[in-house]
């Protein structure tokens, strides 16, 4: 099972509204998937760069980390402590940042790096998870969220969704992938560092292996057409952008719902059902092996 | 006759509140408002009785229908109309995938199109589709009608038994063992009394008709001793 949902605004009137509105999206997906959730949220992007980390024991030194990353970057870090996340914003540089906490912190999984996105996620309730991490006021542009039933691994935090390996990117993936252990393995090669067995974090690794090979999200997403094998309906996020993309055999559902204002993706209609101005949507079912995107930038 | 239908307001009622007035009912008119997108709206109603969803309906609206008449005025999830004995199922917007899965009976009508794999295994209800069918429709469809007025998506009627398939626009490509047959004057009779049931006003004779070569395995004389 699982629910993915994504919302991407068109009018920037409703930005204050994206974490509420996306709050109830996801609530009407928890029955899809109550053992966990995440989301990932993205602001206009800031001369910083952010780092979403999570701490897997709940007690990290956050303040004794910056330290280190500040000495390793040579460059200030910052931190935001969130519950069991810290936000950490540095001028310097994100991706060596992100190698050196997975270096020196094995109690830290990185969930994101970027200029927009900061990734929140747990385990239990999603609308507990939701109200922990403040989804409800948070703004931004765009953001997408999973819910999880686990039903090939346990629940553990390292199998909650969204997925981020590379900046500003990251996926919520309804389905499953059966060539994830070899496609990690020559990721592995070209450089991808992956924190997780989870499949999902393959196809966003894959993903933001193509992106920084040049090509563009569309172009990324038509060659994952190729190259991931199995089930997926996957929602994905980047620093101006949201795209959906179903497989050729398109099992897992998806449906689309578009106004002026929004865009709005998810596993059923109901979690559209309550989006403002929804009666007048163009609302259709995204079909298999296509690629449906829309960009901020002009 | 007029008689004003009674509303149910899915906003003030649960889905079960919902369901069970409507499986209580033995005649009459009824709406649900509000539906939301709720799964399992309508499902298992058992008398001629007639419901309007006014809005759009989730996964299998209306499943294991008998005798019921059922109008969704905007789109309808998987599985609409899934093992549907008797009575209709109309659906104004579009529907997602597996309609009519299984339908023994009844008629099934969506004005829009129609996502992967309408009429699955169908076995004997008659399915209208005003726009288009998604990939792998009729899919082992045993017995009944598939009428689309729009495309057919991959694969149509793989592994099909005897049910009967009419398109009016293009194939995508036909499933193992399908294959397009004439569409004599009896088959027209046929097509023509679905279409004014389905409320089509449009000419039998712009369709094709499809169904099985029956030359799988199991329909082989030469495969006999194998059984």
């Amino acid at each position: 099972m699982c629910g993915i949902v994504g919302l991407f605004l068109k009018n920037e009137a409703l930005q204050p509204e994206l974490g509420r509105l996306t709050g109830l999206m996801l609530h009407e997906m928890v029955g899809r998937g109550p053992d966990s959730a995440g989301f990932a949220i993205y602001e206009t992007p800031v001369t910083a760069t952010k780092i979403s980390c999570l701490s897997l024991t709940g007690s990290t030194d956050w303040l004794a980390l910056a330290r280190q990353l500040t000495q390793a970057i040579e460059a200030p870090v910052d931190v935001h402590e969130i519950e069991d996340h810290a936000i950490l914003h540095t001028t310097g540089d994100g991706a060596l940042a992100r190698n050196r906490i997975i270096e020196v912190a094995p109690d830290v999984t990185v969930l994101s790096v970027g200029h927009a996105i900061e990734l929140y996620k747990g385990i239990g309730d999603p609308d507990a998870i939701a109200t922990r991490f403040g989804l409800a006021q948070r703004a931004g542009r765009h953001a997408i969220a999973h819910t999880r039933m686990a039903t090939e691994s346990a629940v553990v935090i390292a199998g909650s969704h969204p997925f981020s390996t590379g900046a500003d990117t990251c996926l919520v993936h309804n389905g499953s992938l059966s060539n994830h252990n070899r496609l990690r393995q020559s990721l592995r090669r070209r450089g991808e560092t992956f924190q997780t067995e989870n499949d999902s974090e393959v196809a966003a690794g894959y993903l933001a292996w193509r992106m920084r090979e040049g090509d563009s999200l569309e172009a990324a997403i038509e060659r994952a057409l190729h190259d991931l094998d199995g089930f997926y309906t996957l929602a994905i996020g980047t620093r101006d952008g949201f795209a959906v993309v179903r497989d050729a055999i398109a099992c897992k559902p998806a449906i689309i719902a578009e106004t002026e204002d929004w865009v709005a993706m998810s596993s059923e209609f109901r979690a559209i059902a309550r989006l403002p101005g929804v009666a007048n949507a163009d609302i259709w079912e995204p079909k298999p092996a296509t690629v449906y995107a829309w960009s901020h930038a002009a | 006759m007029t008689t004003k239908p009674i509303d149910l307001d899915s906003a003030f009622l649960s889905l079960r509140e919902v369901n069970a007035a409507l499986q209580a009912a033995t005649s009459g008119a009824f709406r649900v408002l509000n539906p939301g997108g709720e799964h399992a709206l309508a499902c298992g109603l058992d008398a001629a009785i007639e419901v309007t969803i006014d809005g759009h309906a989730g996964y299998y609206c209306g499943g294991m229908n008998k005798h019921a008449s059922i109008t969704v005025s905007g789109n309808a999830g998987t599985g609409c109309a899934e093992n549907i004995m008797s009575g209709a199922v109309r659906v104004r917007g579009d529907v997602s995938q597996s309609l009519a899965a299984t339908g023994h009976g009844g008629l099934v009508v969506v004005e829009g199109s129609a996502s992967a794999r309408a009429g699955i295994s169908m076995k004997g209800v008659d399915i209208v589709v005003g726009g288009d069918v998604g990939h792998m429709s009729a899919f082992m469809a045993q017995a009944g009608h598939l009428v689309v007025l729009g495309d057919a998506g991959t694969d149509l009627g793989d592994s099909i038994y005897e049910a009967e398939i009419f398109v009016r626009g293009a194939v995508a490509s036909l499933g193992a063992d399908c294959e397009e047959k004439p569409l004599d004057e009896e088959h027209k009779a046929v097509l023509d009394l679905l279409l004014q049931r389905a409320g089509f006003n449009v000419d039998p004779a712009a369709f094709r008709r499809y169904g099985s070569a029956r030359r799988l395995y199991h329909f082989s004389v030469d495969h006999m001793g194998e059984y």
